[in-house]
């Protein structure tokens, strides 16, 4: 004991004790009680602190001079460390944190002194030793009365500062005295064992100087300022060691943590409960503020306005400033009224500012009202909006129909979120379009896929069979019944396919099994265009370019080229370069073709018609391949591609090329002919965005190229099938076309409807 | 990407004014202030009409060589001006008018703070951010 060395923090720590200690100003000893508080404050087991006044010699002397009391605290610190308690620890652990009082630095309470004194009788320890003057702390609890403060009493009792407390501790005056005694501990600890000597003694110097102003103007208050003391010191999260280096919370905290961990099974809970997040709010706290909510406001479901607020935490006597603060992080959805949550938010932080935490920029999570509605915040109502989107990708692989469904459901989500929290924030409404391009770029990649016709598809008819675009792709195909085959079926179940065969692309980042179509690109963010004429244009373009690279010159929007590297962006690319292009292609050609794929694939077929029949077959199937992915480049892309003169001129000289490569026999005649048809229609198409008419176009070109069908005959059964399936894919690309254009369709509107609620929103501003 | 936002009660006087820092502020200031009459001179020229048809955003009040001045009035009277670099190009009327919105929005949050004393400095740390956002992006 002799020869105790104290760092210079140590010294200052443990003299402003000393004097916290010696009531009686005789700078030598300490007051018994005071001592006793402060050591029951230092949450230690009882044990442990009998062989502290042991060990510092206060049993010996009977007294507590002032070495015996720098011992004592000494020892404290290493007990709280966890150091087993030894006279040589006292110099021999170094670094020793400052032992951590919970509750005993104010130096005007004596009263508190007093309750905790007879506290400390009750425990009876050191009976020999400490006078306890019940009276005073009778006096005390006389003195002030809070009858709404009843039922915190009995949390009181699992104050953090011992599970002996008695209950005396519980009459009203208690939490007053415990809330200012926490407050100081709070204050004053707060940052202290960790940090160096200045901060501590700074904060602690005003807390006491603010408590002890405090105390006056708090007695005369209304419970809920002591409560909140209260509430806020047993809240505080132990947790806080783990952020050591966070300010005033963490040592609060561990403070805290401390005092809790010596105590009650409650106290236990609430340390557990707020272990997670020092923000959190106990179930205590909890139910104090729903308390203090219902005197304002009976309805728990109904608003405090802010007015009323505004009163009821002044009273708190925080700095206006602070207060304004608070107000901004807890009114979540700005409308100038507290609910519950926002109310219990606001209270916490109050309780947590008065007790030297300072107030963070953004609102913790764990404050975060969460029972808002969806229409009331922005982060709620974005959440189902979220999810609804999420969901539509999710339903479009299987069938698109279901996923405009869904994308109805969500869209008044959406809207009505973005409604409501339009009116209060501007950041919901925007979030709604880019969901639109999302959902846009959702249902275009599930359009754009398209493996086979011949392979899985028999999946979903019934999806597709709901949309228009199956009739009319139907009845596209029962025009080619002629080839015998029933298109419906294959293509119906080809836009499913197709989305599939997206989704599937897109989450394998582009690497398709097949030479299914590449991945769409990413919606290009065009803010400013999301709402503005161009909206179509830059659909389309992004539909274009969803489904095929397009690298047609004239499409200025570029979409970066699809991994779908197959061929198909290759000569795409080339094609307004070199019109030769043709030559490489037996494999080009297909692609080529596909900007033309009914057509393209009629030359084809008049010239496999014309020669060998197994060669042509087999180029076919591997135009079809190519031709699948491109053909989903749909036809509105490739026709738009096609547009350009100079596709159309590859086109030609591309049907003409693989006609002169093959064999030129058969006619070269049909061939080409259909191929002009094909391209004035689209050139009649290309003014018009319209996919639709593309489709048109496409189809026209697909009649038209009917008629060569039939001459092939001879050649036939091959012939035919191929015919067949090139029909097929028309078919599907028709469909998928159709498909989207809806989609595109709809998102317009929503986009539109979302124009005309912001606008909505935006005039009643207009009468102030 | 503004360089001065300044917040004019009804009363034209500052409520809140901040320009960024690398700059004269005093300066800065002095437009604002000489800027309040074209905003005036706007108002009562527009004001004929009813004051609901009158637009809020008040567009381009003045050019100087180096910046450019814009104006947006509420609908009561409280007055919005933004000082913006000249050699800023590209800044459309559209982003002009979101700025205005969104300072809009953050003073009409202001003002929801039943501990805001209308006609007091703005305090709100809230709205220092979102003009401080507005700022940053000069850079």
């Amino acid at each position: 004991m002799e020869g105790l060395t104290l760092s210079d923090a140590e010294q200052k720590y443990y003299s402003d004790l000393f004097s916290y200690c010696d009531i009686e100003s005789t700078k030598k000893v300490a007051a018994n009680g005071r001592v006793l508080e402060l050591f029951r404050a230092a949450q230690l087991p009882n044990d442990v602190v009998l062989q502290i006044m042991e060990l510092c010699g206060a049993t010996r002397l009977g007294y507590f001079g002032r070495s015996q009391f720098y011992i004592a605290l000494k020892l404290v610190a290493v007990a709280q460390s966890g150091f087993p308690l030894r006279v040589e620890s006292i110099n021999t652990v170094k670094d020793l944190p400052l032992p951590r009082f919970v509750a005993s630095k104010n130096e005007q309470e004596s009263r508190h002194a007093a309750s905790y004194s007879s506290d400390s009788e009750n425990q009876g320890s050191y009976s020999g030793v400490i006078p306890p003057p019940p009276g005073r702390g009778q006096v005390k609890k006389g003195s002030v009365s809070h009858d709404p403060v009843q039922p915190r009493t009995s949390a009181d009792q699992q104050e953090p500062a011992s599970p002996v407390v008695s209950p005396q501790q519980s009459p009203p005056t208690s939490p007053h005295t415990w809330r200012k005694h926490n407050r100081h501990p709070s204050g004053g600890n707060s940052e202290r064992p960790l940090t160096g000597p200045g901060p501590f003694w700074s904060p602690f110097g005003e807390a006491q100087s603010g408590s002890s102003a405090g105390d006056a103007v708090w007695s005369g208050h209304s419970p809920p300022p002591p409560q909140e003391n209260w509430v806020s010191f047993a809240d505080t999260p132990p947790t806080s060691t783990l952020l050591t280096m966070h300010p005033a919370s963490v040592q609060d905290q561990t403070t805290v943590r401390t005092v809790a961990s010596a105590t009650t099974a409650n106290e236990i809970r609430r340390q557990s409960s707020s272990y997670d997040d020092p923000w959190k709010i106990t179930d205590e706290q909890r139910q104090y503020y729903v308390n203090q909510f219902k005197t304002i406001q009976p309805d728990l479901n109904g608003f405090i306005p802010g007015s009323a607020a505004k009163e009821f935490f002044t009273k708190s006597k925080l700095p206006i400033l602070e207060l304004s603060h608070i107000w901004e992080l807890s009114d979540f959805d700005k409308d100038g009224a507290l609910t519950l949550d926002e109310f219990c938010a606001a209270f916490h932080l109050v309780v947590a500012r008065k007790n030297g935490y300072d107030l963070p920029e953004k609102l913790p999570e764990s404050l975060m009202p969460k029972l808002i509605d969806l229409e009331d915040s922005a982060d709620v109502g974005d959440q189902p909006g979220e999810v609804g989107y999420s969901g539509s990708p999710a339903e479009a692989p299987p069938s698109k129909s279901p996923s405009m469904p869904s994308l109805n459901q969500t869209w008044p989500e959406l809207n009505q979120s973005s409604e409501d929290t339009a009116i209060v924030h501007p950041v919901p409404i925007r979030m709604t379009p880019s969901k639109i391009h999302m959902q846009e770029m959702e249902l275009k990649r599930t359009g754009s896929d398209h493996t086979n016709p011949t392979s899985p598809l028999l999946v979903k008819t019934s999806d597709l069979s709901e949309e228009s675009k199956i009739n009319s792709s139907v009845k596209f195909a029962s025009g080619n019944t002629v080839d015998g085959y029933s298109s419906s079926d294959s293509f119906t179940s080809d836009p499913e396919q197709l989305g599939n065969n997206v989704t599937h692309q897109r989450s394998h980042s582009g690497t398709s099994p097949d030479n299914t179509a590449p991945p769409p690109p990413p919606p290009r963010p065009q803010p400013s265009h999301s709402r503005s004429s161009s909206l179509d244009m830059n659909r389309t373009f992004a539909v274009t370019t969803g489904q095929q690279q397009a690298g047609v010159v004239a499409h200025p929007p570029a979409v970066p080229p699809r991994p779908q590297p197959s061929q198909a962006p290759g000569p795409v690319v080339h094609r307004p370069v070199d019109a030769d292009g043709l030559i490489t292609h037996t494999s080009t050609s297909p692609q080529q073709i596909p900007e033309q794929p009914n057509f393209a694939d009629f030359s084809q077929f008049e010239v496999f018609a014309a020669s060998n029949v197994n060669e042509e077959q087999e180029d076919e199937a591997e135009k079809h391949a190519e031709v699948l992915p491109v053909e989903k480049a749909s036809d509105p892309a490739s026709s738009l591609r096609v547009a350009k003169t100079d596709s159309k001129i590859e086109e030609k000289t591309a049907a003409s090329a693989p006609a002169n490569v093959s064999k030129g026999t058969t006619p070269l005649a049909p061939p080409p002919k259909p191929v002009r048809r094909r391209l004035k229609s689209e050139d009649e198409l290309r003014p018009e965005v319209d996919e639709h008419t593309q489709k048109t176009g496409v189809l026209a070109a697909v009649l038209a190229s009917q008629p060569s069908i039939p001459r092939s005959v001879g050649k036939d059964k091959k012939a035919i099938q191929a015919s067949i399936r090139r029909n097929k894919e028309t078919n599907t690309v028709l469909a998928r076309l159709n498909s989207e254009l809806q989609q595109q369709l709809k998102d317009v509107l929503e986009e539109r409807i979302s124009l005309e609620v912001q606008l909505e929103q935006l005039r009643p501003f207009s009468h102030l | 990407m503004a360089v001065c936002v300044a917040v004019i009660a009804k009363e034209n006087y500052p409520l809140y004014i901040r320009s960024a820092p690398t700059e004269n502020e005093l300066k800065f200031h002095y437009m604002v202030h000489t800027s309040l009459d074209v905003v005036d001179e706007k108002i009562s020229a527009m004001g004929k009409a009813l004051v609901d048809q009158r637009e809020l955003y008040l567009g381009l009040l003045y050019p100087t060589e180096d910046y450019k001045v814009y104006g947006y009035v509420t609908n009561s009277k409280v007055k919005f001006v933004m000082v913006v670099d000249s050699s800023n190009t590209a800044l459309r009327d559209n982003e002009i008018r979101s700025m205005f919105r969104k300072l809009h929005n953050s003073y009409t949050d202001v003002m929801c703070n039943p501990f805001y004393n209308p006609g007091d400095r703005i305090q709100s740390r809230a709205f220092d951010s979102m003009v401080t956002s507005m700022m940053i992006q000069v850079c």
